[in-house]
């Protein structure tokens, strides 16, 4: 992945379905946004270039491990290429929901080559920090079984095989991918939050290490508005 | 020169395919926009089929999967690069699972019209990293012959003046715009191409034919080298070591 040397930033929240990570990712850039710093979003699959084509395969459940793993390297270039890279540059704060570690942890899972799926997505702009939600798997099922989104048939990895039941495939595969995540945390440098605390203890170690690693250069770099009150004068 | 024997995946095996049972020949013919590849396609199609191969042609954007949100994503001319040589790769390898390996497993021959190599064309002459693309692109199957129809831009920009009539827009490399107009920006990208091909030839043992000539004439040729792996009347012998089939036709 190539190193960030623009202004902006790019902040990435990482972890398996469950753990919380996008409520987190929320309540930080909310904050961050009150600071008056220009901040974008980004989620994973959601180019619109390539949503068509995607749906259209899930669907008709056309996808090998192959084809799945590229279809989402598309769609994450697309929304590098369009999206996240010129807002970096121009110097916003990026906050992406799942970034490159997502496709490495779950295209491994499926069976692909790790060093195959690292390499596709070395066009990849390295993210200033990767905050990593650690969260028991039971503990996650529990959160997602019973919530709103029933069980998809992708993220039960149901095309693996793994088992006839939705519930029992979707415990095998999300468990694969959590071996995968904890398997690189070190290697990427993960900023681990323990997914079992609090929201707001989560919260509150995610604005420390935030400012501890990257607050020199967003005060510095990052394109922000004036504060309330500035133009008075 | 030699084909390999059973196909073999380039550097990774696509998972779940056992390229031992792929009994079918895999052809593909390469070459940049207008040298004539969709011609030569169709004329080895008829006559293998004559000879009574079955065939099966397979060429770039035709996926189920991607084919029509490419056609799509190049209409709005919405492509970044790294955008499009993924989405183009994903088309392949959609085209290699869903049809090419199925069919080479029944049997077939396989005639590609363009394979990994004009994706790579692409990408490296859009200044993407080569060694990146070459290792995305490395699930692909060795074929047994690629053909790469060579000329020189010249005869491009004579082909594409008097038949289509107009340049187009990604022929003429214009989302990167390598020139202030369609001409100077075709020239210039389609020389960028040649040179990515021909900087392939070696590794990737291409068989190099030369496109200026007649239709009628790369037809022969093409004919010539595919039935050194076993098409046509050749197929009765086809066990018989390459060299010995060109000896045969030379004393025809």
């Amino acid at each position: 992945m190539l190193q960030n040397r623009y202004c902006g930033k790019l902040i990435v929240v990482e972890g398996i379905d469950g753990s919380g990570k996008s409520t987190q990712l929320a309540l930080l850039s909310q904050w961050l946004r009150a600071q008056g710093y220009a901040v974008a979003f980004s989620e994973w699959n959601s180019s619109p270039l390539v949503r068509q084509a995607t749906r259209r395969g899930k669907k008709k459940a056309m996808f090998t491990p192959t084809t799945f793993s590229l279809i989402h390297a598309t769609d994450f270039a697309d929304r590098l290429e369009s999206y996240i890279l010129p807002l970096v540059k121009a110097g916003a704060v990026v906050c992406a929901d799942r970034y490159a570690f997502t496709a490495f942890a779950r295209d491994v899972a499926r069976g692909m080559s790790r060093r195959w799926v690292r390499n596709l997505y070395r066009f990849a702009l390295k993210p200033d920090i990767c905050f990593y939600f650690r969260v028991p798997l039971e503990v996650a099922i529990r959160r997602i079984v019973g919530g709103r989104n029933a069980i998809k048939y992708y993220e039960a990895g149901m095309d693996l095989g793994l088992s006839n039941d939705l519930e029992e495939s979707f415990r095998i595969f999300q468990g694969r991918i959590l071996d995968e995540y904890d398997a690189m945390a070190g290697e990427m440098g993960f900023h681990i939050i323990d997914a079992e605390q609090s929201i707001e203890e989560q919260q509150r170690q995610m604005r420390s290490a935030l400012m501890e690693a990257l607050g020199e250069k967003l005060r510095a770099g990052v394109l922000r508005s004036q504060p309330a009150g500035a133009h008075v004068a | 020169m030699l084909p390999k024997q059973p196909l073999e995946f380039y550097e990774e095996p696509l998972p779940g395919v056992d390229s031992s049972e792929l009994k079918g020949k895999l052809i593909v013919i390469e070459g940049p926009d207008s040298v004539g590849r969709s011609t030569q396609i169709a004329l080895l199609r008829g006559w293998l089929e004559q000879e009574g191969h079955a065939v099966l042609d397979s060429g770039m954007a035709r996926s189920a999967l991607a084919g029509q949100a490419i056609q799509e994503a190049k209409n709005g001319n919405t492509f970044g690069p790294v955008t499009m040589t993924l989405f183009y790769v994903t088309d392949f390898a959609d085209r290699l699972e869903h049809e090419i390996i199925p069919a080479l497993r029944a049997g077939f021959f396989v005639l590609i019209d363009r394979y990994i190599f004009s994706i790579m064309a692409r990408a490296i002459a859009r200044g993407e990293n080569r060694q990146w693309i070459e290792r995305v692109s490395g699930f692909a199957l060795v074929p047994h012959g690629v053909f790469y129809l060579r000329t020189e831009v010249k005869d491009l920009v004579r082909r594409v003046v008097l038949g289509k009539g107009a340049f187009d827009f990604w022929e003429s490399g214009m989302d990167i715009r390598f020139g202030p107009d369609m001409y100077e920006s075709f020239v210039r990208y389609q020389s960028r191409l040649v040179r990515a091909l021909d900087s392939m030839a070696r590794r990737y043992n291409f068989q190099v034919v030369d496109a200026s000539r007649s239709p009628e004439q790369i037809f022969e040729d093409l004919r010539g080298r595919i039935m050194d792996l076993g098409a046509g009347r050749r197929a009765d012998e086809a066990g018989r070591p390459a060299r010995a089939g060109r000896k045969a036709r030379a004393r025809r």
